[in-house]
Order: C-alpha cells, then sequence, then structure tokens
C-alpha cells in the first residue's frame, strides 16, 4: 500500500488555525460578579468587539461572597471597583483602540441591581465622553 | 577557490503538524463564538458647565414622562392623562404619542417639513420620552421600560419603510434609511430634567 503524502498537512491546520486567530477574543476575564442579564426583543449585535470595553455590575460569586459580602459590586479588568474609577478604565481602554470614536461601552448588569449604581456609571460615562452604551441582554421573544 | 558545493541538508519539518495542532487547540478553547447582544443606547452629551442649568424650554404637549419608582412601578404621563400604567401598554401609549395621528391639542405639535424621497411631511419633531428613575428602581424594569421604548419606534419606522418603500426598515439603503430616521427621530431622554417650561 502507497504511503499518504502528508506534507500539506501542516498548511491545512495553519489555515483552521489562522481562522480561529481571527475569530477569538481574548478578553476573557475571570468574572468576580455574578449576573443574569435581562432579556429583551430589541437588540443589536455588538460590532467590532476590538472597540468594545466591558462593565461588569453584580453580587460577588459564591466563593468570594464571605470575604466581600453579597451588596452590588462593579467590576473593571479583573477587580472591584468604585464608580469614579471607571473613567480612569475607559481612558485607558480608549488608549489601547484604533478607532477611539467607535468605542462602546458594553454593561453586563444583573437584572436586579439598583438604578442607583447604573445612574453612577452612566453619569460617569456622560463626563469621559463615552456616549455608546450598550445594556447587554439575552434575546426572547 | 573553487569551494565544493555542499548540498544544505533539509529541514525536518514533520513535527510542524504537531505543533500547529498545539496552536489550534488552544484557540479552540480560548475562542468564544457567541455574539454579544444588548440594547444600543446613546447618552447624553455631558453638560459644559455644571452651574448652567439647561435652559431648555420644552411644551408641556411634547413630553411624555414614564418614571419607575422604587417597587418598579411605572407612572406615565402625557398630555391624554397620567397615572399608574402597566409596561404592555407602553408601547402602543407611545406610539401613539410619538406619532399624534388625529392632530390632537394634547399631544406632540406637527410641523410641516421637507424631507428628502418622502417629500413634505407633519412630523412630530419636538416630541421627547422622559424616563426617570429611582436609585432603587431594578434595573431590569429601567431595561425593559426603555425596550418597549425602542420598539416603539423600531415599529412605526417599520410601518413606514413599508408603506413608503415597500420593505423593512432593515433593508433599506442607507439614504432611504436617513429619511426615515428623519421623520422618527428617536428621542429617549434619559437625563433628569425636573423642571420644564409653562405651556
Amino acid at each position: 500500500m502507497p504511503e499518504m503524502n502528508t506534507s500539506s498537512l501542516p498548511d491545512l491546520i495553519f489555515t483552521i488555525l489562522f481562522f480561529f486567530m481571527i475569530v477569538t477574543t481574548m478578553r476573557e476575564v475571570t468574572l468576580k460578579v455574578k449576573f443574569v442579564v435581562p432579556a429583551g426583543t430589541e437588540l443589536e449585535k455588538l460590532e467590532k468587539k476590538s472597540a468594545v470595553s466591558f462593565i461588569y455590575v453584580g453580587p460577588p460569586t459564591d466563593q468570594l461572597r464571605a470575604q466581600f459580602g453579597s451588596t452590588t459590586r462593579i467590576q473593571l479588568n479583573d477587580r472591584y471597583a468604585e464608580p469614579r474609577e471607571v473613567m480612569d478604565f475607559i481612558y485607558q481602554e480608549r488608549q489601547s483602540m484604533s478607532d477611539q470614536t467607535a468605542q462602546v461601552v458594553s454593561i453586563k448588569a444583573d437584572q436586579r441591581t439598583q438604578m442607583g449604581y447604573i445612574t453612577d456609571i452612566k453619569e460617569v460615562l456622560r463626563k469621559s465622553w463615552a456616549l455608546k452604551v450598550n445594556y447587554s441582554a439575552t434575546h426572547r421573544n | 577557490m573553487a569551494k565544493k558545493k555542499r548540498k544544505v541538508p533539509g529541514l525536518n519539518a514533520s513535527s510542524t503538524a504537531d505543533i500547529s495542532f498545539i496552536l489550534l487547540i488552544f484557540f479552540l478553547i480560548t475562542t468564544s463564538m457567541d455574539t454579544d447582544m444588548g440594547l444600543a443606547r446613546r447618552l447624553p452629551q455631558p453638560p459644559e458647565d455644571e452651574e448652567v442649568k439647561q435652559e431648555l424650554k420644552i411644551k408641556e404637549r411634547n413630553v411624555m414622562e414614564v418614571r419607575i419608582n422604587a417597587q418598579g412601578f411605572l407612572w406615565i404621563k402625557d398630555g391624554t392623562g397620567s397615572g399608574f400604567g402597566d409596561i404592555r401598554e407602553l408601547r402602543s401609549r407611545a406610539k401613539q404619542f410619538i406619532t399624534n395621528e388625529n392632530n390632537l391639542s394634547v399631544l406632540p405639535e406637527k410641523h410641516p417639513i421637507n424631507i428628502p424621497l418622502l417629500g413634505m411631511c407633519a412630523l412630530t419633531d419636538k416630541h421627547v420620552i422622559s424616563v426617570q428613575t429611582d436609585r432603587g428602581t431594578p434595573y431590569n424594569m429601567y431595561f425593559q421600560v426603555q425596550n418597549e421604548l425602542v420598539a416603539a419606534y423600531n415599529e412605526l419606522r417599520d410601518e413606514l419603510s413599508k408603506q413608503k418603500f415597500g420593505r423593512v426598515y432593515g433593508a433599506l439603503t442607507d439614504e432611504q434609511k436617513v429619511a426615515i430616521r428623519t421623520y422618527y427621530p428617536q428621542k429617549i431622554s434619559e437625563a433628569e430634567p425636573k423642571n420644564y417650561g409653562g405651556n
């Protein structure tokens, strides 16, 4: 039986590899808050992943509850933060973006969060000129 | 100096496949193919001077107020009346407010405006829907209200697009979209304007 020629196998694998490298988003922060986003009907997809900054709002996860209690927290990158720190976070994120006017802030907040937290964040976002926000949600019919 | 030509030994490339396989598996695991969805909103620009309060005079008939209290109850007020309302009636109420089909004197005033592709139209371009919340309002309720209001606009735009161009809003050309957007501008105020001007 003649042996199969496998010399093109690496090229093939590389092609698949490049595909995944392009579609992947490495921004996977370890979540320190748990949240169930609301469900809506008029949702839009988040285009341009590179221009999106995420703000997580919710109570600490079960493992961290003993240490931090169960009041609502705001998570930026890998740590808890106060609303006023959002401005620095936005500026930092903006600096690493190629198209700074396209910056979108995605707010991933728990359904039961009190609006006070969201209003504070919104106020800071306005002051930092990050006006495009996206309230993260799941689709419902 | 005739140098003896030496043959370059071929590089053993048999492990490239393995290396790329490892990389492939790494990206397969870290990738998140799920697309993030959400309700896109635009915040108002920051006030230029904290001292100067907005002197915007908005006629009362042009304002629809939606207040959500800490218990998550809705209170809706427009020219036709005010009182506690249900989230399910908000969409139709908003549509009725935005269109003012019968040109009632208590709903937003209409101005004739010339829009490219649509011609002269009477629009309620001065209307504002103001959403006010309490610090204790559940986020979910706020989100649902926003969702219903955006839905009202989207439905109106779709209706108009079908009537004028025979297609839904999403399938229009950019030019047509601009025309429809001028007809039904989205005016949901997220700021907290406390004092509106008189009648």
